[in-house]
């Protein structure tokens, strides 16, 4: 699904922040991503998300290279990658229901049709009871399903995380892995980026280390049942 | 998503969803419609400060429009002027009334000339002493002072051709003066003409300040509203998407200013229009103040919209490109 070749990234101010990188990631597969801050996990989000592109090298999704997308096709690449953040990114002045409704709108999906998937969504993560609230009124845990919700509410094909679990208890850190279990099951490729070693060592996945921007670590471990 | 969708669990991947080019038609069309509400939804829920700027607006706008409205009128009354523009001519005093009458035929006759009406010595004596109050004083002179006088009217109103009349009446040995007054009335139309450019001027600069006010505004909404612009991003929004609330702002501001420089106008004409119309029947004019003509009160609001629209789409231009994702 993501296909990483010799890919470096400098930043203008001199820093490398990713050198040679070369990895891929198949469909139905959960992947971790893991390094001390600064190591380079963020930049390679932001490659993958087309937030920023390589200095060196390329990056393939689903085939694609993604050097040829142009900036006005960026937000139709993003339509097939599901993000989940850390601080959840929801929007406060509305709904559960409309931000996970959100990419959907984006996407223009018939009105009805939004309705579904949203509530398909919804009950994935088991919020459907909670669809008018307010997020603002959900504990941590539920936040952070109604955000993984939106990320797969479109079924992208790809699903990023970015530390989904980083203010989250054991207990519904479990709870959310086992969503991410799901989704690999039924074939998307499932990267989570985080430094939550315990988590890493709850699971056992493939994990790839990375150190001052170098791949020092790419750890096959099909022990995962997908 | 639903995993226990059989037709998703294909060894090749999840299959992402698809929409047809109608149904992305229909969203494209209900976005607009959204954006438009969204927009009328965020200024109903900031009164005030939608309120001042669609003030600001409206007074910057009101300035030309009231200016010009009122310059319109001038221009007709003064049109008025012009066309009876009239000769005042004064015979020799020796000149006997039966003359006078003579005179005043034979010149009715000139093309250039419409009609002419005899005002006799004795007429101008008794006109002169019911009007300026001086009758006594007229009395006691042993003489009607006054001289005849015949009044021509030209037929047509053009400055020169007047001019012309004027030369050949005066060169006449029994004319003592054809005087017209038009100089004055041409001054009134250069300073027409110079109040035209004025607004002109004012127009541009005041409909640049209504377009930074709308800059100004929308910046702070788009500051507003980093969080959602950054998950719209995220989620795959086009940059189409995410311009197009602040658009309707911009429109919507600039069209409440312009609704309301119209209100604005209007008051004002309806304040001035009672002393404007007694001033106007000093002047014996028939003509009354006129409003707004129908085709400003339609462009008005439209051109201010637009001026919004620009606003917003330099603030979303240049602002919208540094909000960008992070994590």
């Amino acid at each position: 699904m993501i296909k990483f070749d010799r890919v470096s990234k400098r930043y203008p101010n001199g820093k490398d922040a990713l050198r040679r990188i070369d990895f891929e990631l198949p469909a139905g597969q959960l992947t971790f991503l893991t390094g001390h801050s600064g190591a380079g996990k963020s930049t390679l989000l932001k490659l993958i998300m087309m937030i920023e592109r390589p200095t060196q090298g390329q990056v393939f999704m689903a085939g694609q290279n993604l050097n040829g997308f142009s900036t006005r096709q960026v937000p139709f690449l993003r339509r097939k990658i599901g993000m989940v953040h850390q601080n959840h990114q929801l929007l406060f002045d509305r709904s559960v229901f409309d931000n996970v409704a959100l990419p959907l709108v984006i996407a223009g999906f018939a009105h009805a049709d939004i309705g579904k998937r949203v509530r398909a969504a919804l009950d994935k993560v088991g919020l459907l009871s909670k669809e008018k609230l307010n997020p603002i009124m959900l504990s941590g845990g539920e936040q952070q399903r109604v955000g993984i919700a939106r990320a797969v509410v479109n079924k992208p094909p790809l699903l990023l995380a970015d530390e989904p679990t980083g203010n989250l208890d054991p207990a519904l850190s479990a709870e959310i892995m086992d969503l991410f279990h799901d989704f690999a099951r039924v074939g998307v490729a499932v990267l989570i980026a985080t430094h939550d070693l315990s988590l890493i060592a709850r699971h056992r996945h493939r994990l790839l280390t990375l150190r001052e921007g170098r791949l020092i670590h790419d750890g096959e471990d099909d022990d995962h049942g997908a | 998503m639903a995993p226990n969708n059989p037709r998703a669990r294909r060894p090749g991947g999840a299959r992402s969803i698809r929409t047809s080019l109608r149904d992305r038609l229909t969203a494209w069309r209900r976005h607009h419609r959204d954006s438009l509400r969204d927009a009328l939804t965020r200024m109903r829920a900031a009164p005030s400060s939608a309120l001042m700027t669609v003030l600001v607006i409206a007074i910057a706008l009101a300035l030309p429009a009231g200016l010009a409205v009122l310059l319109d009128n001038a221009r007709v009354i003064t049109k008025g002027w012009d066309g009876n523009a009239h000769l005042s001519v004064f015979l020799e005093q020796d000149v006997a009334e039966s003359r006078q009458r003579q005179l005043a035929d034979e010149w009715a006759g000139f093309d250039t000339v419409k009609r002419t009406e005899v005002i006799t010595r004795a007429q101008a004596l008794d006109e002169f002493k019911a009007l300026s109050g001086f009758g006594e004083v007229l009395e006691a002179l042993p003489d009607n002072p006054l001289p005849p006088l015949v009044v021509v009217y030209p037929d047509n109103s053009a400055p020169g051709r007047v001019e012309a009349l004027q030369n050949r009446l005066n060169a006449l040995p029994e004319v003592d003066n054809a005087q017209l007054d038009v100089a004055w009335v041409r001054r009134l139309h250069a300073i027409i003409e110079l109040g035209d450019r004025l607004i002109g001027v004012l127009t541009l600069g005041l409909a640049a300040a209504v377009v930074l006010v709308v800059v100004n505004t929308i910046r702070l909404a788009i500051e507003s509203r980093r969080e959602e612009i950054v998950v719209v991003k995220i989620v795959g929004g086009t940059d189409g998407f995410v311009r197009r609330p602040f658009l309707y702002s911009g429109f919507c501001f600039g069209f409440a200013g312009g609704m309301l420089s119209l209100i604005l106008v209007g008051s004002a004409l309806w304040w001035l229009g009672g002393p404007i119309d007694e001033l106007l029947d000093l002047y014996e004019s028939e003509h009354s103040l006129t409003g707004m003509s129908p085709s400003t009160v339609l462009v008005l609001p439209l051109f201010s919209g637009t001026l919004g629209l620009l606003g917003a789409w330099l603030a979303v231009s240049r602002h919208l490109g540094d909000i960008e994702p992070h994590f």
